[in-house]
């Protein structure tokens, strides 16, 4: 062995040269060994560094770790061996045309030629506009069915296609295909004029704009070795909270409404509107856009905003403990969620799902409580118990983050807060440096990587949005569940088409 | 049922009386900005320089409505000197140059298509296509629904099928993987049809102008009849484009 995987902090520059950088073939034992072993994978990307096309693992124990190494052109698939890392070297060998040999479910990502204008794996050529072009798996038989639907859904709902096999009404197999919503981020994050990041990256997903500011500010500060102080660090995390509260309401309601339980869907949706105007009492925009800077944050939470933060929750508490009692112990709805589309501990484990999904499955992960950073080292996340993996489970992760999120930040609240708010940030960013960001989004772990070259340009972008571990989730899910159930466990799971798409 | 009546009681009618009673959004809501005229040249170019958007015209004093994302940055960094921000939501216009504005536009009612008030004014069914964005724009579109804003008892909703539909509201910068999708819908709702671009990736590309993979401006592709620009647009903003532009 020539090196090993070493530990790295959350946001914490490191100095790439100090990167261990191991032969493929070791690189390969170790990542797969961590994983065999319960480990997960946070990020596993590609990068080109001075001509030389690289690999880059960051996997998570109870701790950070990260090697890379040089990519082959064919190497045997990591998947084919271990599941969690599917979805990765498919989006490798999308980006930059390198060969997964072996991979059981080798399909197109996003749609998008690689970087380096080699042949495309898939054999696709993009001169022309082919989203769609997808190899399904079907199944055959006789009274087999197939279903399609999308990439244009029947509400006001983002776009991506599923394919469902069916036999009468069950569905054998579902096959989720997007891409469509894909904008170039991870370049354009690379390309554009610094003063763009901030903009960019609040529009990665605009459910999760809290998310997604914070971690690339945290990463954007730890390359220019700046501190925000202990206020911005509370008000992200009210901020967060207020995002979790808003979707987690909003999710409610829509399960409400998908057993056709009307007035909890209808409460919870003017609910999850006063969560999203407490956003907007903070920083003038009701999804948290412009509240997070690289340095801290551009609004403060003064004592007349704290009072009627406060007050505004405090009127809202019960409101919403009756409206989940409502729902969660109406029978009828709780006949449509209890036993529906479950997903077992073990498969939630093969597929790497995060977040709430995770939780419903038994997989305890919480960045805000496994890797803190900003306030919620200071805050108690309690662990949800052990769960049944289906739609009951989803909304009752849900129904009690809610109550804890009320919670922490009615203390947060509780004491001064106070903040020298940042206006115009540095981009100056240290040369050759590697930083990886996680955090607990609304949807689970979300990250952020950002390499710098010798010049301190950025050298490589890589978002991982918490949907990218849980779209497999969902088609798990419908395994041998009715069709009709199928809005029920796509609101269950609520996952993002643009933060998948980038 | 005993629950579900208190609950009900407890929740009490939240719907809003707009247009009839006017609501106002919160003191740190940036609506409608209007450019200071007498502001040095030296301090509208720096505004424009900082601009996050490439928004401001500091020679014309003029700032792009349909780039602007609301940020509030010109209005810090001039302390209020250039730009301002004032909380009026009503931003829509009916003519896209119209958005290139220092502080005043054109009555929406008055630009309106008089046979549009005429065919859709007392019902009009919208199908709704996102195309690229980051799903902001939709999530402020659909608390339209919601009982405070109680879109339907205007005659206004928003349809399964472009078939049943009077026209499409687009939003997102239309991705190229998208641009075909959105082209079918608009061909699949029958004429006359309206097209309104909500957000400002629709309008102008939004935040990811300059990538390869989008369209700079819906009304490249689709003749554009309502700009609703924001990063997203207020629920407020929407609610008042659709009820001037066809009411």
């Amino acid at each position: 062995m020539t090196g090993s995987f070493v530990e790295i902090l959350n946001s914490a520059a490191f100095h790439r040269p100090r990167l261990p950088h191991l032969p493929f073939a070791d690189f390969r034992k170790q990542a797969l060994d961590i994983v065999a072993s319960g480990g997960k994978v946070v990020q596993f990307f590609g990068y080109t560094d001075g001509g030389i096309d690289k690999l880059l693992a960051v996997l998570r124990t109870d701790k950070l770790l990260v090697a890379g190494c040089d990519a082959p052109e064919v190497y045997p698939s990591f998947t084919s061996q271990c599941e969690p890392f599917h979805l990765f070297e498919r989006e490798i060998a999308e980006q930059f045309g390198i060969l997964p040999e072996g991979h059981p479910w080798l399909k197109m990502v996003r749609y998008h030629s690689n970087c380096r204008g080699r042949a495309d794996v898939f054999g696709n050529d993009y001169k022309e506009d082919i989203p769609g072009n997808y190899p399904y798996y079907s199944v055959t038989g006789e009274e087999i069915h197939e279903v399609a639907v999308g990439p244009v859904h029947a509400g006001v709902i983002e776009p991506g296609h599923f394919r469902f096999n069916c036999i009468g009404e069950r569905v054998l197999h579902l096959e989720i295909q997007l891409g469509y919503q894909h904008r170039g981020i991870e370049t354009l994050m690379q390309k554009a004029d610094p003063k763009r990041l901030p903009v960019i990256a609040e529009s990665i997903a605009g459910d999760t704009t809290v998310g997604h500011g914070v971690s690339m500010a945290q990463a954007i500060e730890a390359l220019t070795s700046v501190q925000p102080d202990a206020g911005a660090k509370m008000i992200r995390t009210i901020g967060l909270e207020l995002e979790r509260l808003a979707n987690h309401i909003g999710d409610m309601g829509a399960l409400s409404g998908d057993v056709a339980f009307l007035p909890p869907a209808n409460y919870f949706g003017r609910i999850r509107g006063d969560f999203l105007n407490m956003t907007l009492l903070i920083c003038g925009n009701r999804l948290g856009k412009g509240l997070v800077r690289p340095g801290g944050v551009r609004f403060s939470i003064d004592s007349e905003i704290s009072r009627t933060l406060t007050e505004r929750i405090k009127e809202l508490e019960p409101q919403i403990r009756h409206v989940l009692d409502l729902l969660l112990l109406t029978p009828g709805a709780l006949a449509r969620f209890e036993g529906c589309g479950a997903v077992s501990h073990d498969a939630a484990g093969k597929l790497g799902l995060v977040g709430p999904a995770g939780r419903a499955s038994g997989l305890s992960y919480d960045a805000r409580r496994c890797f803190p950073k900003e306030y919620y080292a200071h805050l108690n996340i309690p662990q949800n118990p052990k769960s049944t993996g289906d739609v009951f489970a989803r909304a009752k992760v849900r129904a009690d983050e809610i109550m804890q999120s009320i919670q922490i930040i009615r203390s947060l609240l509780s004491r001064p807060i106070e903040t020298r708010c940042v206006e115009g940030s540095n981009f100056d960013l240290a040369p050759s440096s590697f930083v990886v960001t996680v955090n607990e989004a609304w949807r689970g772990e979300l990250s952020h990587c950002v390499l710098t070259d010798a010049d301190g340009r950025i050298l490589r972008y890589k978002i991982k949005d918490p949907s990218f571990h849980n779209w497999n989730g969902l088609a798990m899910s419908l395994r041998n569940t009715g069709i009709s159930d199928f809005p029920l466990n796509n609101k269950s799971f609520n996952l993002s088409y643009c933060g998948f798409d980038l | 049922m005993f629950t579900t009546l208190k609950n009900r009681f407890e929740q009490g009618c939240r719907t809003s009386a707009y247009p009839k009673v006017p609501v106002e959004l919160a003191s740190r809501y940036r609506g409608l900005p209007r450019i200071v005229p007498e502001a040095s040249a030296e301090l509208a170019a720096r505004c424009a320089e900082i601009c996050p958007q490439d928004a401001i015209d500091p020679v014309r004093r003029l700032i792009d409505l349909g780039r602007c994302v609301f940020c509030g940055t010109c209005e810090r960094i001039s302390k209020g000197a250039f730009v301002s921000f004032t909380r009026n939501f009503e931003l829509s216009v009916a003519e896209k140059d119209h958005l290139l504005t220092a502080g005043t536009l054109p009555d929406l009612a008055k630009h309106s298509r008089q046979h549009f008030k005429r065919l859709f004014g007392r019902s009009l069914q919208l199908r709704q296509v996102s195309a690229g964005g980051c799903n902001g724009c939709e999530v402020d579109l659909n608390v339209l629904a919601t009982p405070f804003f109680d879109l339907a008892r205007f005659g206004i909703n928003f349809v399964a099928s472009p078939r049943h539909a009077d026209g499409i509201v687009v939003t997102g910068p239309v991705s190229r993987n998208m641009k075909q999708a959105l082209l079918d819908t608009y061909e699949a709702v029958p004429a006359p049809k309206v097209v309104i671009a909500v957000g400002s990736c629709a309008i102008t590309g939004g935040p990811f102008r300059g990538s390869p993979e989008i369209t700079e401006g819906l009304d490249t592709l689709l003749p554009v009849d309502l700009f609703i620009p924001g990063c997203p647009p207020h629920p407020m903003t929407n609610l008042h484009a659709l009820l001037k532009f066809f009411k």
